[in-house]
């Protein structure tokens, strides 16, 4: 089973990689882009089958390592 | 007193900062590669700058899950000192021994170059060669240093006197014009509630001696001879 985790800056957090993003499309004359927020995406190959329990390690994962929940929220998808 | 300095993959200032400690306390201290389990009897654990990991990840998040790092908190828990400069702050604020989190500069830009701060606590293990309000110089050298803590662990570190050092003018004012990488209110280092936990992105170990063009960095390191 795959595992997709979005790790994204939570709201109130300063993202500068965002901000210097969100001129450039503006520069290329796309106009009406109010916000960039930069994220991750990690994907993740596990040997689990059973979704309940995929979702519980990659739960504990995010907690312990994929994500600094000082700074950043995340979501799991199961593929 | 003595040191030991942990080395991880990636690590490029374990070298400047065990000179510093040579110099300074006359004592070698002693690697410790990151694959360790357990730590020598010292007084004080330093954990030096570089990109452990390559930064992958985010910068510390790699190295903060290291073997070695149960028994550095373990050292911590008993009331052993220690030092974080650079990744090392990075790497303590991973493992939770220091709180909040050190984000992208906000320029966006690697800063090297050298800064002043303002001691801002001279009453820690770290600090007490200094004096209250002293400003320093002292160099940078990072990409990540834009200190973030939310509103109520700042209010804490501040009501607790824990912001040990500041990014600061010639005067010793905190302003933007001096701050070089966005850091929350010119935050350049902080103390963990005990005060023997100091993590810090500026690099003491590289102002020790004439031949680095001056000497303010010392203090840090004669003031953990004096403690411990």
């Amino acid at each position: 089973m795959k595992a997709r985790v979005t790790v994204t800056l939570k709201h109130g957090v300063l993202d500068p990689q965002g901000k210097a993003i969100q001129g450039a499309p503006k520069s290329l004359g796309f106009g009406g882009v109010d916000d960039v927020r930069q994220g991750k995406l990690i994907e993740l190959e596990l040997a689990e089958t059973d979704r309940a329990a995929a979702e519980a390690v990659v739960t504990d994962m995010c907690e312990k390592l994929l994500a600094n929940t000082v700074i950043e929220n995340y979501r799991i998808e199961l593929v | 007193m003595k040191s030991a300095v942990l080395v991880f993959p990636g690590i490029n200032r374990e070298r400047d900062m065990a000179r510093a400690f040579r110099e300074v306390t006359g004592v070698e201290p002693i690697m410790v590669w990151h694959t360790e389990t357990e730590l020598p009897d010292v007084d004080v654990v330093a954990v030096p700058g570089g990109f452990s990991y390559g930064d992958y990840l985010r910068c510390g998040a790699i190295a903060a899950r290291s073997p070695i790092i149960p028994a550095l908190k373990a050292h911590a828990a008993k009331g052993g000192y220690v030092l974080g400069v650079c990744n090392g702050f990075q790497i303590l604020t991973e493992t939770g021994l220091l709180p909040g989190a050190l984000m992208r500069n906000a320029s966006l830009r690697f800063v090297c170059r050298e800064v002043r701060l303002r001691v801002d606590n001279a009453n820690t293990a770290f600090t007490s060669a200094y004096t209250a309000g002293q400003v320093i110089r002292c160099p940078i050298a990072h990409g990540e240093g834009n200190y973030f803590a939310d509103a109520e662990t700042l209010k804490r570190l501040e009501g607790d006197g824990r912001v040990v050092f500041r990014y600061c003018d010639e005067a010793g004012e905190i302003t933007d014009a001096a701050n070089p990488n966005g850091a929350i209110d010119g935050i350049a280092g902080i103390v963990d509630e005990t005060g023997r936990v100091l993590g810090m992105m500026p690099h003491p170990e590289n102002l020790i001696e004439a031949l680095q063009g001056g000497i303010d960095g010392r203090g840090i390191f004669e003031s953990l001879g004096r403690a411990a």
